[in-house]
């Protein structure tokens, strides 16, 4: 045996030796494989994805209309009931300080109403499922308004450079010390309060935070060699950009998109409770916590309400999106924003 | 570094002009604004075109209203007939300015604290804990916080005032309802960019130079770190500026804030152009003064060879 | 060398533990160090070069743990080191220079502050006055020219080679019996490079410090080691003076490194590279892990890693080559070059000098260079 293990045999396999030892992942199946084993953000995705499946499924069975309805000459409402599981659950018996509300109002057993009514006797559980869809929605077009924008900006900025560069820098700039406030109040104003307004002026301050994102990724990824080929290669600066910039900065626009939603789910609060969101009867998140503020004494759970799906979606989405964060750029771990 | 400053003076000054020229523009676009309001009497139609020469050219009427506003004359309050919009400004003022600084107190040292004890104890479950805590507290708007403050430490539980500002005990729930966030934003943002200067070349060396890890972070990581933490002032302003007016009308406090938010439902135009102008202006400063101080910690920039 | 030597590095062992599994970054490395004496770790990046040094100093990351073996620093066990006592050692009497001087010295402090900083820290008794002016010996020591006009300057204000000159004057500042210099000239310009290497060695006569020279370039080496520690895979294969090294290299890998280095102490027709990729390290293949890129690799090489072969006092190699049971083999020619210069003139061949750059430069384009970046600063500077 001795001798025979004393052969040359060199390279065993000329193609074995370029091969790379570990199994070959893509980009995303790894940032997939680092995210999975996050627990917080899988949680939150799930979460996420179900009340996202949840809002949808329950388009065709509750309209807006039939959450906003009510009838003020109509006897039979039942208002400022407090939330009844119909189960022995206590705090969530439909009692207040020990009185059942139910029986005060003649609310047939049987009917619950599992958050509640507020104070023209509609059902807060419908009121919320259509707040998170309008809410979830304003805060989806706003981001992906703030995305169109800011990633066609921020390319084309840090694409152009020179002169181009430094006057668009110079606007954001200027347009990025204007306060928040400021600028909604203004357009607001201007437009007149809805949900379309609100959507605008979200658009038109959230965009900045997400073109200097885009520009300065860009100005690395422009500075690689590939790039460079491609230009030099004579590749038109449009499908440069479409083909080699725009995949390589893809996990920060889309990080970028999962921190931006729920800025604007926030602001979007913050516009309804300067009274400049989605105006009455129509609900959201924002509109429900402002509509119920005087009476927060009283029915609490009229801002409680709200409030818990407005923390967990927006909580939802950070974590989520500190995730995905890590998961594409493992050495980061940070949280910066 | 003045070099740098009067550029940023520059910028500042440049704001500061447009958005008084987008003022300009609504009031004389705007249905209900001073100019084209069919509500306001003869006299007050009167008084506004002498004041703004309504009947010049358009250009004149617009360096009328800048020389105008550049003294801080905003017209007369609608709603308070009479009231100089400028004297509502002045006389709430340093109530919101009060509240916000105690804001900032409260929230930067603590957030920077609670991001470098994060950054230093990386991927622990303290960190992972705290990490969670600054996101809730970064989803929870500010005047929701405010919201549960009150039914909780006022109303369920009566320690402290329900509303008003006129004892300290008052200004303790509107401080942190603003404050809280000001820590969490900070605590953020000092964790990513300490865990960014551990990660750095020059730490190593602190570190082979046989510094603990107390001298290395107090002599040389808390110092980078802190550089771009200081010019978070501006957004962090920005952010108490909106926070401010919501926490100020919940709470009843008689700041700039609660005015300007009941001048948006009123629709009380001179207060609200009169804010918008007061409020980039507070922006615009404290800006600068982030600036400022940047260049001061910044050898860098202090020096020249950056930027 | 009857003197004891200053550090003994004996079956020492690094395994690091991430999610993936354990990597074994260096597996029973043994070494050693006398006083005055260089010795270079070479070996491609991964090959657990650094991971070595960082273990000497301490400053391995905390899910690093020491699996195996000693080291022997004057006669005391490192491996009992408190973290209090890692603190006294690092900086005091092991010091580091590291690779890049753009990001290594504090930008927010001034240089001469930063070379105070350890006098005050390893030198109780020593007052801020004197801390200075020896901080000022330093700066002048390393070649910093008008040291006390830039005492106070801040780092971006000097070049990369100025800097550098700072850091080993950092390095210096404890008055270390060991200097690591972790690639200390790899991120500097070509020039530059002579430079630092010329002022190391200077520096090194003048205080009669240990050296250890890492770096993935055998060109550098030459003219800096006295001996060499060939490293690969967390292992070292080949260990001897450098021109056992150089002229009686006897490890395949040692070979390749050899022959992929451009050099004119024998004339090469051509370069050539190790095909292949280093192994990962968290599976490490069966045998040998050099034989999948090793044309010279036996059967059983594949089946068993083989032993250290004593060629010399000096000299060991890790290859099954050297086994009486292997079969000759016949090296690349360059290779057989160098033995043919290692039998006529022994350990008396003469070296290449500090490779691919001139010594002869070296003087002027020190003072060159030697000013801080350019005017722009200095007149940046007046105006504020």
């Amino acid at each position: 045996m001795a001798e025979k293990t004393f052969q040359v045999v060199g390279i065993e396999s000329s193609s074995d030796n370029e091969k790379i030892q570990k199994p070959s992942l893509t980009f995303w199946q790894d940032a997939w494989r680092r995210l999975k084993l996050n627990k917080v953000a899988v949680v939150s995705m799930w979460f996420l994805i179900a009340i996202s499946v949840f809002t949808i499924v329950m388009v065709p069975f509750l309209s807006q209309q039939q959450a906003n309805k009510f009838n003020p000459n109509e006897i039979a409402t039942y208002k400022d009931l407090p939330p009844k599981s119909g189960l022995p659950i206590p705090g969530w018996e439909g009692k207040h300080d020990g009185d059942d509300l139910y029986s005060d109002q003649n609310v047939p057993a049987g009917k619950n109403f599992i958050l509640g009514t507020d104070d023209t006797g509609r059902s807060v559980a419908k009121r919320v499922i259509v707040g998170i869809r309008i809410s979830l929605t304003i805060a989806i077009v706003a981001s992906l308004g703030d995305l169109i924008i800011g990633v066609s900006f921020g390319v084309f900025s840090a694409w152009k450079g020179g002169w181009i560069d430094l006057i668009l820098q110079r606007f954001i700039e200027i347009l990025s010390s204007v306060p928040f406030i400021v600028i909604v109040t203004l357009f607001t104003l201007l437009l007149g309060a809805g949900i379309w307004s609100v959507i605008i002026s979200l658009i038109l301050t959230g965009w900045i935070n997400m073109a200097r994102q885009i520009r300065a990724q860009t100005l690395s990824v422009k500075e690689q060699d590939y790039v460079l080929a491609a230009t030099v290669l004579g590749e038109r600066p449009l499908k440069i950009a479409m083909k080699h910039i725009i995949p390589n900065i893809s996990s920060t626009i889309i990080v970028q998109l999962m921190m931006t939603i729920p800025q604007a789910i926030t602001s979007e609060a913050i516009l309804s409770a300067l009274g400049l969101g989605v105006q009455p009867p129509t609900s959201s998140l924002g509109s429900m916590i402002n509509d119920a503020r005087d009476e927060i004494q009283y029915y609490p759970y009229l801002v409680l309400i709200p409030g818990t799906f407005l923390v967990l979606i927006s909580l939802a989405f950070y974590l989520f999106g500190d995730g995905l964060r890590d998961a594409f750029d493992p050495k980061s771990g940070d949280s910066g924003d | 570094m003045a070099k740098y400053i009067l550029k940023r003076i520059l910028m500042m000054v440049l704001t500061v002009f447009i958005v008084t020229a987008l003022t300009f523009v609504m009031m004389q676009w705007m249905p209900g604004s001073p100019f084209n309001n069919p509500k306001l009497s003869a006299s007050q139609i009167a008084q506004l075109s002498k004041q703004y020469g309504l009947s010049k050219p358009i250009w004149q009427q617009f360096l009328n209203y800048l020389v105008n506003a550049a003294h801080f004359n905003f017209g007369t309050s609608y709603i308070n007939t009479g009231q100089s919009v400028s004297l509502m400004i002045s006389q709430r003022l340093p109530v919101s300015m009060e509240l916000g600084i105690q804001a900032l107190i409260l929230g930067v040292p603590l957030g920077m604290y609670i991001g470098t004890y994060q950054a230093m104890r990386k991927n622990t479950a303290r960190d992972y804990s705290l990490s969670i805590i600054t996101l809730f507290f970064t989803a929870l708007p500010d005047f929701l916080l405010g919201m549960l403050l009150m039914l909780f430490f006022a109303i369920d539980m009566p320690i402290f005032p329900i509303t008003g500002w006129n004892s300290w005990m008052s200004s303790v729930l509107p401080t942190l309802a603003l404050g809280m966030g000001v820590i969490a934003f900070v605590a953020r943002f000092t964790r990513s960019q300490t865990l960014e200067t551990l990660d750095s070349d020059q730490i190593q060396l602190a570190y082979a130079k046989g510094l603990d890890e107390g001298q290395v972070i107090m002599k040389h990581a808390v110092r980078n770190s802190l550089i771009p933490v200081l010019t978070l002032l501006g957004p962090l302003t920005a952010g108490l500026l909106t926070g401010s007016a919501l926490i100020e009308t919940i709470f009843s406090i008689p700041g700039i804030g609660n005015q300007f938010v009941s001048s948006i439902s009123s629709k009380d135009y001179p207060v609200i152009m009169g804010t918008t102008i007061v409020y980039t202006i507070l922006l615009q400063v404290m800006i600068l003064l982030g600036d400022i101080a940047t260049a001061i910690a910044d050898p860098r920039i202090r020096l020249g060879g950056k930027d | 060398m009857t003197e004891k030597p200053v550090l003994q590095v004996k079956n020492l062992s690094v395994e690091f533990h991430t999610y993936a599994g354990t990597i074994k970054a260096i597996r029973n490395v043994s070494f050693e160090l006398n006083k005055g004496e260089t010795l270079a770790i070479v070996g491609e990046s991964g090959s657990g070069k650094s991971v070595t040094t960082h273990t000497l100093m301490g400053l391995n990351a905390s899910n690093a743990t020491i699996s195996a073996g000693h080291i022997f620093y004057k006669g005391k066990d490192l491996l009992k080191f408190s973290e209090e006592e890692f603190e006294e050692l690092r900086g005091g009497e092991v010091a580091m220079i590291f690779q890049d001087p753009m990001t290594s010295l504090d930008p927010t402090m001034k240089i001469g502050k930063q070379i105070m900083e350890v006098i005050l820290l390893h030198d109780e008794d020593i007052e801020k006055e004197q801390a200075a002016a020896k901080a000022l010996e330093l700066m002048k020591q390393v070649g910093i020219p008008n040291a006390e006009e830039h005492f106070q300057d801040y780092p971006h204000q000097w070049s990369g080679g100025m800097r550098q000159r700072a850091v080993i004057a950092v390095a210096l500042a404890g008055n270390p019996d060991i200097l690591i210099a972790d690639e200390p000239t790899t991120a500097l310009d070509v020039t530059i490079q002579a430079q630092i290497l010329h002022l190391m060695k200077e520096i090194q006569s003048e205080i009669d410090s240990s050296i250890i020279f890492i770096t993935h370039d055998l060109g550098v080496v030459a003219g800096m080691a006295d001996k060499v520690a060939v490293m690969y895979a967390g292992q070292i294969v080949e260990y001897g003076t450098t021109e056992e090294i150089f002229y009686n290299p006897q490890h395949p890998y040692t070979w390749g490194l050899l022959n992929s280095m451009p050099t004119t102490d024998i004339d090469t027709d051509e370069l050539s590279s190790i095909p292949g990729t280093p192994p990962d390290l968290l599976n490490l293949p069966k045998g040998d892990p050099f034989a999948p890129r090793n044309r010279y690799a036996l059967d059983i090489d594949y089946e068993e890693e083989p032993p250290f072969f004593q060629l010399s006092d000096t000299h060991y190699a890790a290859t099954w080559l050297l086994d009486k049971r292997a079969p000759k083999i016949t090296p690349p020619k360059e290779i057989l070059k160098r033995w043919d210069k290692w039998k006529k003139f022994g350990s008396k061949s003469a070296l290449p000098k500090i490779s691919k750059f001139g010594v002869a430069e070296k003087k002027k384009t020190a003072k060159e260079t030697a000013v801080p970046k350019s005017g722009a600063e200095v007149t940046g500077k007046d105006n504020i």
